[in-house]
């Protein structure tokens, strides 16, 4: 576009409506056609995301013959929860029929003891490559950063050979085991570019007041740590919930993580195909970490965004 | 001042990572109760130093002794030393209390101690009320404050600052400048401060410490550094507006004078540094401040004419820009002075008064 010099320095286009008023305070906002636009896009956006879900939820709340009539997107004509019911206590996986509930105690006893491992391993971690250098400090972080881009499969056979010698093959402290050696490249890089925002000034002045290693990392550190850490629970605990792969290798029939109970449930051929029951299924397992996001948005975004932490 | 004995004494003190040099074979001693300036510009070690000082970077070579004692091999904590840093480095998840007490917590100091310490820095310090905020909860010149009471409370023998001031704005600073130097008046403690800001070394030391690329250029107290300066460096790091650097060359014998282009500047009066050069190319170096105008330029030992340039009003005072010998020479006059541009004027000066550097070496002649 080519603006003389003599327009250049007139008023914007939408003065003349107001003439003779004088431009003062706040310039007028106007809907542009862009913002039309971008409203367009994400209105259509949402909905790609929001109608498939919104199926979930009703279907899950009919009966089967309500299903059977096909109207995919009417809402229920005689809301029940049986379907959810079912799905939490007596849905069939295979010859047990007990429902999800046990799957989800199991991701529980998985996911808690993962998450908080990996996360105490992983700020150490951090820590110490961002503060206490050593030789061939920097090697290893480059050694963890690149496991990070270690595809899964590739280690699964080593693993399951590795851990059976020792025992720890199929049960649950295998299973927390590898989620916690997962976890520690992506969390290790997390934490030490955290500490590396912090001045270094403040170690400095930790170290001459007479802290040591553990005591400046407990006393100084972790408390400054609390944004960083709720990003860390919030992609652990997700992550960890998620996981199908790892589940159904390394827990164990015994352990089976929820997502692979939901798996049989859904894979389930004997008898009628329970629509209503499947998707009950689905949302109860997608729950938890639909729930983090929820209660945590907020503190996951100002966490990614925490910089330069002024002193 | 109470002056026995040395404070602080670093031999032959050398630091390189790997094949960059930062301080080499570096010899320091700072008296009792002294306060001395490490001054220079960015990345010539001097806050290498005074970590150096503070036992939070290992020495390649060398040793440092504080109080007599070799502590070139302990630790922060045991050295008797208190730092102060540019970003305050407050822990900010504690208040102001929790702040000072904390070194006392780790060296566990009993409670009643500890309470009577900090009642005592924040008397001096003035930060009574402050003590129960988080720093998050003051301002810069409150948190240096803090920071100065962190040390404070430590007891210790040996302060030192690493550009305490530098994250202020100039008013504060001035402020803060008069209170460290009270402070220093009524502790009588051995002081190690790093600045670049050459106000503040002039102002605080008791002897400035010009350092450049590692290298200690001069050590002296701050009138005989600003009035012989050893090299060039230090003459133009020092004083602001900056000196005046005129190229020539210098001519010895019956009449020594500097020339350059038709003028000629007797250096009757010049006293030679025993040391250096005394003939040959050269720069002639001469303060704004000491240099004369009209009435007064001729009473002066040299005086010429000249014309106004251009002329910088800075309230108190105002600095003139004109030509000698065809190179660009600046001079202050009162702010009461109104000079136009073009205007003739004639300057003096006394070559007393002046610095002749060698041009190759950039040493004082």
């Amino acid at each position: 576009m080519t603006v003389g010099p003599i327009t250049a320095i007139q008023p914007p286009r939408e003065a003349p409506d107001q003439a003779g008023v004088a431009p003062f305070g706040p310039k007028p906002r106007r809907i542009s056609a862009g913002r039309i636009g971008i409203y367009a896009f994400l209105v259509v956006a949402a909905l790609f995301f929001l109608i498939p879900v919104y199926i979930m939820i009703v279907t899950s709340l009919k009966g089967m013959p309500e299903i059977r009539l096909g109207h995919l997107f009417n809402p229920p004509g005689e809301p029940t929860f049986q379907p959810w019911a079912d799905a939490w206590l007596h849905a069939c996986t295979g010859r047990d029929c007990n429902g999800l509930s046990p799957g989800f105690y199991n991701s529980v006893k998985i996911t808690l003891p993962s998450v908080i491992i990996s996360i105490i391993c992983a700020s150490i971690n951090g820590y110490a490559l961002t503060f206490w250098p050593y030789k061939g400090a920097n090697l290893l972080f480059g050694l963890l950063v690149f496991g990070a881009f270690v595809p899964y499969q590739v280690v699964i056979y080593p693993l399951i050979i590795g851990l059976s010698s020792v025992g720890l093959f199929a049960s649950l402290p295998g299973i927390i085991i590898v989620h916690t050696i997962f976890g520690m490249p992506i969390l290790t890089l997390l934490f030490r570019n955290f500490y590396a925002a912090i001045p270094v000034e403040l170690f400095k002045a930790a170290r001459v007041d007479g802290a040591g290693f553990w005591r400046i990392f407990f006393y100084i550190m972790l408390p400054m740590s609390v944004p960083i850490t709720v990003v860390a629970v919030i992609l652990q605990v997700t992550g960890i919930w998620n996981d199908f792969l790892f589940g159904i290798v390394f827990a164990g029939r015994s352990n089976w993580p929820m997502t692979v109970q939901l798996n049989n449930i859904v894979n389930t051929t004997t008898g009628v195909r329970e629509y209503n029951v499947n998707m009950a299924a689905t949302i109860l397992t997608a729950a938890v970490p639909l729930l983090i996001y929820f209660i945590s948005g907020r503190w996951f975004v100002r966490g990614i965004a925490a910089g330069a932490v002024k002193g | 001042m109470a002056q026995n004995g040395t404070s602080v004494s670093i031999q032959d003190l050398s630091l390189s990572f790997g094949v960059v040099t930062v301080l080499e074979t570096l010899n320091l001693d700072v008296a009792e109760g002294e306060f001395i300036v490490l001054l220079g510009p960015s990345g010539c070690g001097k806050s290498t130093l005074l970590n150096c000082i503070a036992g939070l970077l290992d020495v390649s070579e060398g040793s440092i002794f504080i109080k007599g004692k070799n502590v070139t091999w302990e630790e922060p904590k045991d050295r008797g030393i208190g730092m102060v840093f540019q970003s305050y480095a407050l822990y900010p998840q504690m208040t102001v209390e929790k702040n000072l007490s904390f070194g006392l917590r780790v060296a566990g100091t009993p409670k009643d101690e500890i309470a009577k310490r900090i009642a005592r820095a924040a008397e001096i310090l003035q930060i009574e009320p402050l003590l129960q905020r988080k720093p998050a909860a003051l301002s810069g010149g409150q948190r240096q404050r803090v920071a100065i009471g962190r040390a404070l409370v430590r007891d210790v023998d040996v302060f030192l600052f690493d550009e305490p001031l530098s994250n202020l704005d100039a008013k504060l600073r001035a402020e803060l400048r008069v209170e460290i130097k009270l402070l220093h008046r009524k502790l009588q403690n051995t002081m190690i401060y790093v600045t670049h800001d050459q106000i503040e070394a002039m102002t605080l030391a008791d002897r400035i410490a010009v350092m450049k690329g590692g290298v200690i250029q001069q050590l002296d107290a701050p009138q005989t550094i600003y009035n012989r300066p050893v090299n060039r460096f230090v003459a133009g790091f020092l004083g602001s507006p900056a000196m005046n650097f005129i190229d020539g060359q210098a001519e010895t014998g019956a009449t020594a004078a500097f020339k350059t282009g038709n003028v000629s500047i007797p250096l009757a009066r010049y006293a030679f540094d025993a040391a250096g050069n005394s003939s040959g190319p050269c720069v002639f170096g001469i303060r704004p401040e000491h240099v004369a105008l009209g009435e007064a330029a001729n009473a002066m030992p040299f005086a010429i004419d000249a014309a106004v340039e251009i002329v910088e009003p800075m309230g108190s005072d105002t600095l003139v820009w004109t030509k000698l010998g065809g190179q660009n020479f600046s001079f202050r006059v009162e702010a009461e002075k109104t000079l136009r541009n073009g205007e003739p004027i004639r300057i003096g000066f006394d070559p007393a008064r002046a610095s002749l550097f060698d041009s190759q070496s950039g040493n004082r002649m």
